[in-house]
Parts: C-alpha cells; sequence; structure tokens
C-alpha cells in the first residue's frame, strides 16, 4: 500500500484567491445560516417578514460577489472548481432565480400559514449546490454539490407539511431521486475506474490521447440516467407532475428552473468537454421523447401545475436538441443554444409559478383549468402577466420563448438533425395548443364561481415584473445575453492542439448573428 | 492477491440488488434501505479501482459518499415521518393521493 500517492501537482494549501472564486457560495451559505439562527431568536410574526429580506439580501449579495467572482477567473482548489465565462453565466442565472423566487414567496408564506425561517435558508443553500454544480470541474465534487442542492429541494417539496399531497410528493421525489444519483454515482465510480481520475480535463485528454473502453460507455450512460432525471428527460420524467403538484407553487418555480439550469450546465460539461463518446442516439432519443410525451401528456391535464410539469418535460426535451451536434463549430453555437435557452426559460417559468402561487390561495385551493375562467376580466394585470409568459412558452416572437427555440432548431438544422428538428416543430404545434386553451379560458369564458383575487403585493409585484422584463428583453434584445453565452461555448470545449484557435476565429453564423 | 474483476462483479451484484429492492419492494423503509446498498455497492468498486490504479483519492471519495448518504438518511427519515403522519400508512401502493 506504499505505492499509493497523491496526483502530480496537487496544491494542497489554499490560496487567498481561491476562495474568491467560490465567494457566492460562501456568502450565500453564510446568509443561510444567519436566517436558520435567527429564527427561533426572533418574535414569529416579525420573523417572516424579516428572514425574507435577510434570504433576498443575500441572494443581492451573491449576484455582486458573482460579479466580483468573474474578475479572477481560473482554477481553484487543487483543480477542483474553475471560474469562466461559463459557470459565471450560471452563478448569475441560478442566484437571479433564488432572488426572484424568494420575493414571490414573501405573500405566499402569509397565506398558508408557512413558517418561514428554514424556507428561505434552503433556498440559499440549494441555490449553493446549483451554483456549485456549474463551476465544479471535479466529477466527485459534482455529485456533492447535486446533493446539495438535492436535499434542500426534497425538504422544499415538502414544505406545506400539513397537506397529505406535499409530503407524498416529497417522498416521491426523494425515493426517485437518490435512486437516480446512486446510477450518476456509479457512472463517476466506473468512469474512475476507465480512466484514473475524476477530473473532467484529465478524463478528457485521457479519451482523446487512447482507445475508448467498453466502460466508459456504461459510465456515460449512467451518468446521464442521474442527470436526465434531474432535468426530467424521457425516459425519466415519470416524477415530474406529481412532484410539481405536490410542491408549494413559488418552489416549483425554483426546481423547474434552478436545479434544472445546474445539471444541464453538469450535462453540457459533461458531453462537450468530456467530448463524450457515443452520445448521439442516447440524446437523440431522449431529446424526441421528452418532447413528444411532454405534450401529449400536456394535453389532457386539468390541473394547471400538472400542465406545466409535462411542458417543462417537453422544454426539456427542446433542450435536449442542442446537445446532440457533432463538431467543434457546431458544438459552439449548441452550447451556446442551450445556455440561452435555459436563462429564457428560467425567466418565463419562475414568472408563470408566481402568478399560480398568488391566484391559488390558502391552501392552493384554485390550481384546476375553470378556475381560471374569467381571469381577464376580474384580474386584468395579472391575466396580461400570465397570458405574456405562456405565449413565451409557445414561442411566440418578441418574447424570449421564440429566440430560444429558434436557437435550438437552427442549431440542429445546421448540423443536419432534420428529422429531429422536424419533430421538434411539429411538437411546437402541438404544445401551442395547450398554452393557448389556459388563454382561451382566462379571456373567453364567463366565470362561474366568484374567486376573490386579492391585490398583487409589493413583493411578488417585484418578482413578477422582473421576470416580465427578463423575458421581454431576451425576446427583443438577445443579443448581448447570446454573444456571452457563445465567448463562454469556446472556453468550455477541449482546447485540441490548433483547433482553438480555429475555433475563435470562425465568424458567428448568420442565423445567430442576427439580433 | 484478488484480481480486480472479483470486487467489480461483487459490486455490480450489491447495485443490482439495491435496484431490484428498490423495484420490487413495497415497504417504504425498505425501499430507503436498497438505495443505501446501491450506494455502498458503488462504494466497494471506488475502493476496488484506487487499488488498481494506486490513487488514494479513490478512497477518499469513499468517505464523502457515506457522509452525503447519511445527509440523505437523516432528511429521507424525516420526509418518511412526515408522510406516516398524514397517511397513517408505510405502503408505497397506498401512498397514492397524486395519479400519475
Amino acid at each position: 500500500m506504499t505505492s499509493l500517492i497523491l496526483p502530480a501537482g496537487l496544491q494542497t494549501i489554499p490560496q487567498g484567491v481561491d476562495y474568491i472564486r467560490i465567494l457566492p457560495e460562501l456568502i450565500l451559505s453564510a446568509f443561510g445560516i444567519v436566517v436558520m439562527v435567527l429564527d427561533p431568536l426572533v418574535d414569529e410574526k416579525k420573523s417572516q417578514k424579516l428572514l425574507g429580506y435577510i434570504g433576498f439580501a443575500g441572494t443581492v449579495a451573491g449576484l455582486l460577489s458573482t460579479w466580483y467572482m468573474a474578475q479572477s477567473p481560473g482554477l481553484a482548489f487543487s483543480n477542483m472548481v474553475k471560474v469562466d465565462a461559463y459557470s459565471v453565466f450560471f452563478h448569475f442565472l441560478i442566484i437571479g432565480i433564488a432572488a426572484v423566487v424568494i420575493l414571490s414567496s414573501f405573500e405566499y408564506m402569509e397565506v398558508q400559514r408557512i413558517r418561514a425561517g428554514e424556507y428561505y435558508a434552503l433556498i440559499l443553500f440549494g441555490a449553493v449546490g446549483m451554483a456549485l454544480m456549474s463551476s465544479a470541474v471535479e466529477l466527485v465534487l459534482i455529485f456533492i454539490a447535486l446533493e446539495i442542492s438535492s436535499i434542500s429541494t426534497y425538504i422544499l417539496t415538502g414544505f406545506r407539511r400539513n397537506e397529505a399531497a406535499s409530503s407524498e410528493s416529497s417522498l416521491k421525489y426523494f425515493l426517485l431521486g437518490s435512486f437516480a444519483t446512486a446510477f450518476f454515482l456509479y457512472g463517476v465510480a466506473l468512469m474512475f475506474g476507465a480512466t484514473g481520475s475524476t477530473n473532467i480535463d484529465l478524463i478528457s485528454q485521457k479519451l482523446q490521447a487512447g482507445p475508448v473502453v467498453l466502460l466508459v460507455y456504461v459510465a456515460m450512460a449512467l451518468m446521464f440516467v442521474g442527470l436526465g432525471f434531474k432535468v426530467a428527460a424521457a425516459p425519466f420524467h415519470i416524477w415530474t407532475p406529481d412532484v410539481y403538484e405536490g410542491a408549494p407553487a413559488p418552489i416549483v418555480g425554483f426546481m423547474s428552473t434552478a436545479p434544472k439550469a445546474a445539471a444541464f450546465a453538469v450535462l453540457l460539461r459533461v458531453v462537450f468537454t468530456i467530448n463524450a463518446p457515443g452520445r448521439f442516439w442516447i440524446l437523440w432519443v431522449a431529446a424526441a421523447l421528452s418532447m413528444t410525451l411532454g405534450n401529449v401528456g400536456a394535453l389532457v391535464q386539468n390541473n394547471i401545475k400538472r400542465l406545466l410539469a409535462y411542458s417543462s418535460i417537453a422544454h426539456a426535451g427542446y433542450l435536449l436538441m442542442a446537445f446532440a451536434v457533432t463538431g467543434s463549430e457546431n458544438s459552439v453555437s449548441g452550447i451556446s443554444a442551450a445556455m440561452f435557452y435555459t436563462a429564457a426559460y428560467a425567466a418565463m417559468n419562475v414568472g408563470a409559478f408566481a402568478v399560480i402561487g398568488h391566484f391559488g390561495n390558502a391552501g392552493e385551493r384554485y390550481v384546476s383549468l375553470e378556475d381560471y375562467e374569467g381571469l381577464g376580466r376580474t384580474s386584468p394585470l395579472l391575466a396580461a402577466t400570465l397570458t405574456i409568459f405562456l405565449l413565451s412558452l409557445i414561442g411566440i416572437p418578441m418574447t424570449g420563448g421564440f429566440f430560444a427555440k429558434f436557437y435550438v432548431f437552427s442549431t440542429a438544422v445546421k448540423a443536419h438533425l432534420i428529422w429531429l428538428t422536424l419533430i421538434g416543430v411539429v411538437n411546437s404545434a402541438v404544445g401551442a395548443y395547450y398554452y393557448l386553451r389556459i388563454i382561451v379560458v382566462m379571456y373567453m369564458r364567463e366565470s362561474r364561481q366568484k374567486i376573490a383575487v386579492s391585490s398583487i403585493p409589493f413583493g411578488l409585484g417585484t418578482a413578477l415584473a422582473v421576470s416580465f422584463v427578463a423575458t421581454l428583453y431576451l425576446g427583443i434584445l438577445p443579443g448581448r445575453v447570446l454573444q456571452y453565452a457563445q465567448q463562454s461555448a469556446q472556453e468550455l470545449l477541449p482546447q485540441a492542439p490548433g483547433a482553438s484557435a480555429k475555433i475563435v476565429q470562425t465568424p458567428l453564423p448568420a442565423a445567430i448573428s442576427r439580433p | 492477491m484478488v484480481p480486480l474483476s472479483y470486487y467489480l462483479v461483487l459490486s455490480g451484484f450489491l447495485f443490482a440488488c439495491g435496484v431490484a429492492g428498490f423495484l420490487i419492494k413495497r415497504n417504504i423503509i425498505t425501499i430507503f434501505m436498497s438505495i443505501e446498498l446501491m450506494l455502498n455497492g458503488v462504494n466497494l468498486s471506488f475502493v476496488a479501482f484506487a487499488a488498481h490504479w494506486h490513487v488514494l483519492a479513490g478512497q477518499v471519495f469513499v468517505f464523502f459518499v457515506m457522509v452525503v448518504a447519511a445527509a440523505e438518511a437523516a432528511v429521507g427519515l424525516a420526509i418518511i415521518i412526515s408522510v406516516y403522519r398524514t397517511r397513517e400508512t408505510l405502503n408505497v401502493d397506498r401512498v397514492n393521493l397524486l395519479k400519475l
């Protein structure tokens, strides 16, 4: 056993700059701990708002520290964490989602009579895990970050503790989630066995240098099972509708966007940096299945949370289309299209669930489609906001959803994935039906029951305004976000000798450079 | 010396037992134990590969996995208790409020 050695170049003492490179995570954890410690000390009546504001301050500090972190890119903690444009993008996205969700939860917590303390802390801790997932370049660290984010969301799902549906959805999410992460971990172990390393860059070098053994394919497949579960891609999507139906509405907004974005970030790193062999058909089939099953499932739903759950499966399918591309030039546009899609999807979905949470009222009573009848007249502002988010989910021009779909489809066409694009376009048409059904119900039908919609409070109003502006911004001026995504996509690809210069010089494809 | 493949077959067998238990068993606690069995199967292959590659890291990962499994157990048992309080049952077939 004397021959066991440490990997070469391992620096054991962390430098100061290492801590700057995980500063957002540190700050979010610190605020989360403050919220948890204050919870029993503050009077229960006052604590609701106060702890919420502290949580929100934490996310704002997290966003500022992300900006600070972006100034010193590089590797940290013995090559376990990597700060590049790519991880900065996902840090902003995930912490931004957490901020908006905290804002939209203020009123929800009061109406549902939920004790606030751990709730805000868990959102912050969850965001820590997800942010870490986006900057980790070491498979075991990715596993730990994945678990940090998962465990927080397991608890948050069951937060309406007295409701049987909520604890049931929490149980389902927990059991299936840990089942899937065990698969991911087995994949990590086999990858370690095949290459002798768990560092993504080292694995990539090993695979490029030598012949690829069968073990690598098995490892990739197992890792895809774990990540596919987290992004709710078919055939690992079964849990989604049940969990979304039982979970608190703002949390559904959170868990349908932030952990998904983080899991997609990991998937992008694994797929493109490792340049995973044999990935094409797995991703092709998963994309086609997710789109079809999600859209067909959503057609027959009557509960709006279940409907949006199926729609989120479908959107995971559209996103996976961008992963199936091959070749370095296509990869850049594929990665940037996927990144843009996660951002646009986050903006519209968080907003939609904020509206649903507000309208649902105490105990989330009003979540069926009939309850939305006549909302256009009783509460025009709320209905108009929801309409914009739904139009964006369809992919109507002027909204973020349009450019998201456009970039993904045009990337797929350029990569000659004609059949997959065709399936995607047909599915978009099917999807338009059930989104439009909600809009029709809101505006064209008379309400048959009296539902008193309370006025929109300040916190929720801000949250809605932010997601509204973000949706329109991405739909009208997508250029800056997309350019940033393309920049970071180039950093993500493995730097083969000579290839890197070629990628940089490639002019932007015509379709993408159009604003 | 025992060859590497023996360990890998055993770890694969443990993992498969866990998967089978997860799919077949109906008691929530047993299902939860099956997941732990899967994680332990993975741990065994980590240790085996660590010895094979002469890299210490593989053994350290096992500790991380154990800690994560413990954290998961704490949360999982709490969720199971909360389900038991509302439903008075530990049979997954009867936890069926939300229909697929």
